[in-house]
C-alpha cells in the first residue's frame, strides 16, 4: 500500500439527528471503516441508503453535508491527513486534487450558466490551466464521452440537453481540472436502463483512458461490478466485505453480500388468461395546448387478480397511460372498460364507486401522504369517506389493514417522517387497501427503495393480490420487478405499446429491436457484460 | 416569435389594461363621493339654481360615461384639466412635482437597494453569525421605526446636535444638481431606513433558499470560496423575488412617502395630493390618483419582464 492515493484508517463521521418530537440525538454514519485506493484504480462502495457510502465519498473532500462532522481516523490523501487540514488548504483541494459527480447531474448544475462555464470553472479559479486551454480540454472530453455536438454543447443552458447527456457533461466537468481522484456518487441510478448502460460505458472509458482514481458509489452491485476493481461493502456505517469485485461478485463470504448478490430471487408464475377488470380500448391523448399524441391507440386488458406491467423508459407514455385511466387526463379518442362499464373520461363524471374501486400507490411515498397526518389518520380517511366507518369500528379496521401490511397496532400514532422508506410505501399501500378496490395502480412504487427493501414490498404486493383478488397495473422501468410480479407485460415506447401478452411470451425471443435493447440494459452480475453487451445489442436509446 | 417576446408583450399589454381598469376605479370612486365639484367650489350654503347653472357651465350634467371618457381622451392627450381651488393647469402643477418627487426616489433608490442588496448577501454568507445578527438586528429596528419619528430624530441628530444639514427640504427652481442633493440628504436618509429591510430579507430570504439546491454544493464542492458562491452561483438564480420586492419598494419611494415630504416640507407629489385632498379638489385628487397607479404598475410589469428574461429556460428555449 505504499503507493495509496487515499487511503482512510478507522475512519468516524458523527451527526446530530433531530427525530421529530424527541431530544435531538448524537448518530454515528460509519464507524472504523479503513480502506484505501491506488493511483489509478476504481473503488466501488456499495450498500442500501443509510450505509454511509455518499458520507465516506464526501469525506474523501473533507466535506459533511448539513451537521456531518469527520469525527475520528485519518482521511490520507497524497500523503496528507486531510482532515485536519484547513478552509484554505480545502478549497485549493476541492475542485482540483479531487472531483464529485453527483447522482442528479439536472440539479447540480446551475440552471443560470452555459455548460461550458460550469466545466472549466475550476481548471481556471484554481489556476490548472487557461480559459482556452480548458475549453480545449472539456471539448476533447465531451467528444471523449461519446456527447453530440462537442464543439458547440458547452454553449448550451442545463435545460436544453438530456439527462444523460448532463450526466456525461458532469463527468467532463469533474475530469477537466485533470483531478487525482473522481468521486462517482450513483452517477446513473437516476437515469433510464437503457441510457444508464450508455454513461456507464461512456464513464468506464474516461476513467480508463485518463488514468484517473475513483470512488464509485452505489446500490446497484451489477452496476458496481462493471467499473470497480476492488468493492467495499458497507452496511449501517460498517464494513461488511472488501475485497476485489470478481471475490465480491463469484465467491462472496459474507451472508449480506450473498444477500445483495442474489436479490430479486421472487419466483412467480404467471397465471392463465381470463377475462378482463380493467380493459383500455384504442386509446389516443395528448396534454393540454400540445399538439403530439403522448399515447396513440394503446390497448391492454387486465383481469382480476392479476397484474399487468407496463415497461419503458422515461418519457414512452407509462405514467400518461395511467392518468388517462384515473380520469386526470380525458383521452382524445378510444374508451376505458372497469369492471363491466364504460368508465366516464373525465374525472368529474365518475361515481364514488368508481373513484372507489380504483386506487393509486405512488412512486415517492413520502410526499404522497400528508406529513401532519398520523398513519391512523391517513389510513382511516378512505374508511370514512367511503364506508362511513368511525370510533370503534374504523380503530378495528385499521388494525386488521396495519396488521396485514406487517406493521403493528402501534404505528397508528406515528407520523410518517418517523418512518423508513419502506414502512411509508407500505402505509399508502394499506391506505389504497383500504377502500377494497378491484384495481390499484402501482406507479413505479419500489424505484426509490433499497433492493432489499423493495423485495420485501414486491412480496408483500403478491400475498395481499392473493388474498384479496385485487388486480395491479404495474408501472416500472426495473425489467427485474417485472420479472418478479408480472402475469402480463406491455412494453411501451414513444406512447405505443410495442409488445404485449403473457409474460413468457414477451420474454422469450424473438425479439423487436427495442424490446431487445430493454432486456439487454438491465445490469447482470457478471463481470465484463458491459463490454459484451455494447458490442451485441441492435440499437440505441432514445433518451440518448 | 420568440417565446420571451411573447410573454413581455403579453405583460405590457396586461399592464395598459389594468391602467385602463384603475382609471375607471379612480372615477367611479370620486364620483361615488357624496356632492360634486360643483357643489365643493360654491360649499354647503350654494342654492340649487346657482348649483345648476355652475353645472350646465363645467359640463357636470352630462351622463358620467360621457364625462369619462372626455375625462381619459384629456389624459391621453396631456391634458389634465385645472384645479378647481386656484385654477392652474393640473398637468402643469404636477410635472414639477413629480420631477421632484422621482429625483427623491432616485436618490433614496441608489443608495438603498444596491445597499439592501449587498447586506442581504452578506447577511446570507454568515447566516446564524454575528454579521446576520447585526445586519437583521439594526433593519429591523429602522422599520419598525414610524416614519415621522425616523424623520425626527434624523432631524434631531444631524440639525442639533451635529449640525451639518438643513432640517427643511426645499428645492428651488435655480438650484444646481448638488444643491439640490444636499438639501434632499435627510428625507433621502429616512428613505433608506425605511425601505433598507424589506429588500435586505428578502435578498438574504431568497439567496438561502437557493443555497439549500444541489448545485451550490456543487459550487462547494469545486473548492470556490464562499463569497463566489454566493456571488457566481446564488445569486443569479435568486433575481426574480428580489427584483419583485426591489420594485414594490421603488414604488412605495413615488407614492408612499407623504409623512417624509410632510416633515421636510418638501414641495412633491404627494403633499400635493394631501393639500387638495383638504380643499376638496377632486379633479387634482383623480389625476394624482391615475399617475400613482400608473407608476405601480409600470414598476410591477417591469419586475415581471426582468423576471422573466432573467430566466434561461424561457430566454433559451430547447
Amino acid at each position: 500500500m505504499a503507493d495509496a492515493l487515499l487511503s482512510f484508517k478507522n475512519l468516524k463521521i458523527e451527526a446530530t439527528a433531530y427525530p421529530p418530537g424527541e431530544r435531538p440525538r448524537h448518530v454515528v454514519l460509519v464507524d472504523g471503516v479503513t480502506v484505501s485506493v491506488q493511483k489509478g484504480k476504481v473503488l466501488g462502495l456499495i450498500g442500501e441508503s443509510g450505509a454511509g457510502k455518499s458520507t465516506i465519498g464526501l469525506s474523501a473532500m473533507a466535506f459533511g453535508r448539513g451537521g456531518v462532522r469527520l469525527t475520528g481516523g485519518e482521511i490520507v490523501l497524497n500523503g496528507r491527513d486531510i482532515r485536519t487540514a484547513d478552509a484554505g488548504a480545502l478549497r485549493s483541494l476541492r475542485g482540483r486534487d479531487v472531483t464529485y459527480v453527483a447522482q442528479s447531474a439536472a440539479a447540480s448544475f446551475n440552471p443560470a450558466k452555459k455548460l461550458m462555464e460550469q466545466v472549466i470553472e475550476t481548471s481556471v479559479s484554481h489556476g490548472v490551466m487557461t480559459k482556452a486551454e480548458a475549453e480545449a480540454r472539456a471539448v476533447s472530453l465531451f467528444r471523449q464521452l461519446s456527447l453530440p455536438n462537442p464543439e458547440t454543447i458547452g454553449e448550451r443552458y442545463p435545460h436544453q440537453v438530456s439527462g444523460g447527456q448532463l450526466q456525461r457533461v458532469m463527468t467532463a466537468m469533474a475530469l477537466c481540472p485533470k483531478p487525482d481522484l473522481v468521486i462517482f456518487d450513483e452517477p446513473t441510478t437516476a437515469l433510464d436502463v437503457t441510457t444508464q448502460i450508455d454513461v456507464l460505458a461512456a464513464i468506464k472509458r474516461a476513467i480508463h483512458e485518463t488514468g484517473v482514481a475513483a470512488l464509485y458509489i452505489t446500490h446497484d452491485l451489477a452496476v458496481v461490478a462493471q467499473v470497480a476493481d476492488d468493492i467495499l461493502v458497507l452496511r449501517h456505517g460498517k464494513m461488511v466485505e472488501y475485497s476485489s469485485t470478481d471475490q465480491i461478485i463469484n465467491a462472496p463470504r459474507e451472508p449480506y453480500t450473498q444477500a445483495l448478490v442474489s436479490v430479486r430471487s421472487i419466483d412467480h408464475a404467471e397465471k392463465a388468461p381470463a377475462p378482463p377488470v380493467l380493459s383500455v380500448q384504442n386509446v389516443t391523448a395528448r396534454y393540454k395546448g400540445t399538439s403530439f399524441d403522448v399515447l396513440k391507440n394503446v390497448n391492454v386488458d387486465v383481469a382480476p387478480g392479476q397484474t399487468l406491467a407496463i415497461v419503458g423508459e422515461s418519457g414512452s407514455g407509462k405514467s400518461t397511460l395511467a392518468r388517462a385511466i384515473t380520469g386526470l387526463l380525458p383521452p382524445s379518442a378510444g374508451r376505458i372498460q372497469f369492471a363491466g362499464r364504460t368508465l366516464s373520461a373525465d374525472l368529474s363524471g365518475r361515481s364514488k364507486d368508481d373513484l372507489r374501486e380504483l386506487q393509486m400507490i405512488y412512486q415517492m411515498a413520502d410526499v404522497a401522504m400528508n406529513p401532519r397526518q398520523t398513519v391512523g389518520t391517513i389510513i382511516g380517511r378512505p374508511l370514512e369517506f367511503y364506508f362511513g366507518l368511525t370510533g370503534e369500528a374504523k380503530r378495528l379496521r385499521i388494525q386488521e389493514l396495519l396488521d396485514q401490511i406487517e406493521m403493528g397496532a402501534g404505528f397508528a400514532d406515528r407520523y410518517p417522517a418517523e418512518l423508513s422508506g419502506g414502512q411509508k410505501q407500505r402505509v399508502c399501500i394499506a391506505r389504497a387497501l383500504a377502500a377494497k378496490p378491484k384495481l390499484i395502480i402501482c406507479d413505479e412504487v419500489t424505484s426509490a427503495l433499497d433492493p432489499l427493501v423493495a423485495d420485501g414490498i414486491l412480496k408483500l404486493l403478491l400475498d395481499l393480490q392473493a388474498h384479496e383478488n385485487v388486480a395491479y397495473l404495474f408501472i416500472t422501468h426495473d425489467l427485474a420487478t417485472v420479472r418478479a410480479i408480472a402475469d402480463k407485460i406491455a412494453v411501451m415506447f414513444k406512447g405505443q405499446v410495442v409488445r404485449y401478452g403473457q409474460k413468457t411470451d414477451v420474454l422469450s425471443p424473438p425479439f423487436d429491436d427495442y424490446t431487445d435493447l430493454l432486456l439487454s440494459s438491465v445490469p447482470e452480475m457478471e463481470l465484463g457484460w458491459l463490454e459484451k453487451v455494447i458490442q451485441t445489442r441492435k440499437m440505441e436509446s432514445a433518451g440518448n | 416569435m420568440h417565446p420571451v417576446l411573447k410573454l413581455v408583450v403579453q405583460r405590457i399589454a396586461l399592464g395598459l389594461l389594468l391602467l385602463l381598469a384603475v382609471s375607471a376605479v379612480i372615477f367611479l370612486g370620486v364620483e361615488a363621493l357624496p356632492g360634486d365639484t360643483a357643489q365643493a367650489i360654491l360649499g354647503q350654503s350654494a342654492t340649487p339654481v346657482a348649483l345648476e347653472n355652475l353645472r350646465a357651465e363645467m359640463g357636470l350634467d352630462r351622463p358620467p360615461l360621457e364625462r369619462y371618457l372626455s375625462w381619459l381622451g384629456g389624459v391621453l392627450t396631456g391634458d389634465l384639466g385645472t384645479a378647481l381651488s386656484n385654477k392652474a393647469d393640473i398637468a402643469q402643477s404636477i410635472s414639477t412635482r413629480l420631477g421632484n418627487t422621482l429625483f427623491l426616489a432616485a436618490a433614496a433608490a441608489v443608495i438603498a437597494v444596491p445597499l439592501a442588496i449587498l447586506l442581504g448577501l452578506v447577511a446570507a454568507r454568515y447566516v446564524g453569525g454575528w454579521p446576520d445578527k447585526l445586519i437583521s438586528g439594526v433593519t429591523l429596528t429602522t422599520i419598525s421605526l414610524p416614519e415621522f419619528v425616523a424623520a425626527y430624530f434624523v432631524i434631531f441628530l444631524l440639525t442639533q446636535v451635529f449640525p451639518i444639514f438643513q432640517p427643511v427640504s426645499m428645492v428651488l427652481p435655480g438650484m444646481g444638481f448638488w444643491g439640490k442633493l444636499q438639501a434632499i440628504a435627510l428625507p433621502v436618509i429616512v428613505l433608506v431606513m425605511v425601505v433598507l429591510a424589506h429588500m435586505m430579507r428578502m435578498t438574504r430570504a431568497a439567496i438561502l433558499n437557493v443555497m439549500q439546491s444541489a448545485y451550490v454544493e456543487t459550487a462547494e464542492l469545486k473548492g470556490l470560496s464562499p463569497m463566489q458562491v454566493v456571488w457566481r452561483h446564488a445569486l443569479p438564480n435568486a433575481v426574480a423575488p428580489v427584483v419583485s420586492v426591489v420594485m414594490l419598494n421603488l414604488a412605495y419611494l413615488v407614492v408612499g412617502v407623504v409623512v417624509v415630504e410632510v416633515v421636510f416640507s418638501y414641495n412633491a407629489l404627494g403633499k400635493y395630493l394631501v393639500d387638495h385632498v383638504t380643499k376638496r379638489d377632486l379633479p387634482v385628487v383623480q389625476a394624482v390618483g391615475l399617475i400613482f397607479a400608473a407608476v405601480y404598475i409600470f414598476l410591477n410589469v417591469a419586475a415581471d419582464i426582468i423576471a422573466i428574461v432573467a430566466n434561461p429556460r424561457l430566454r433559451h428555449p430547447k
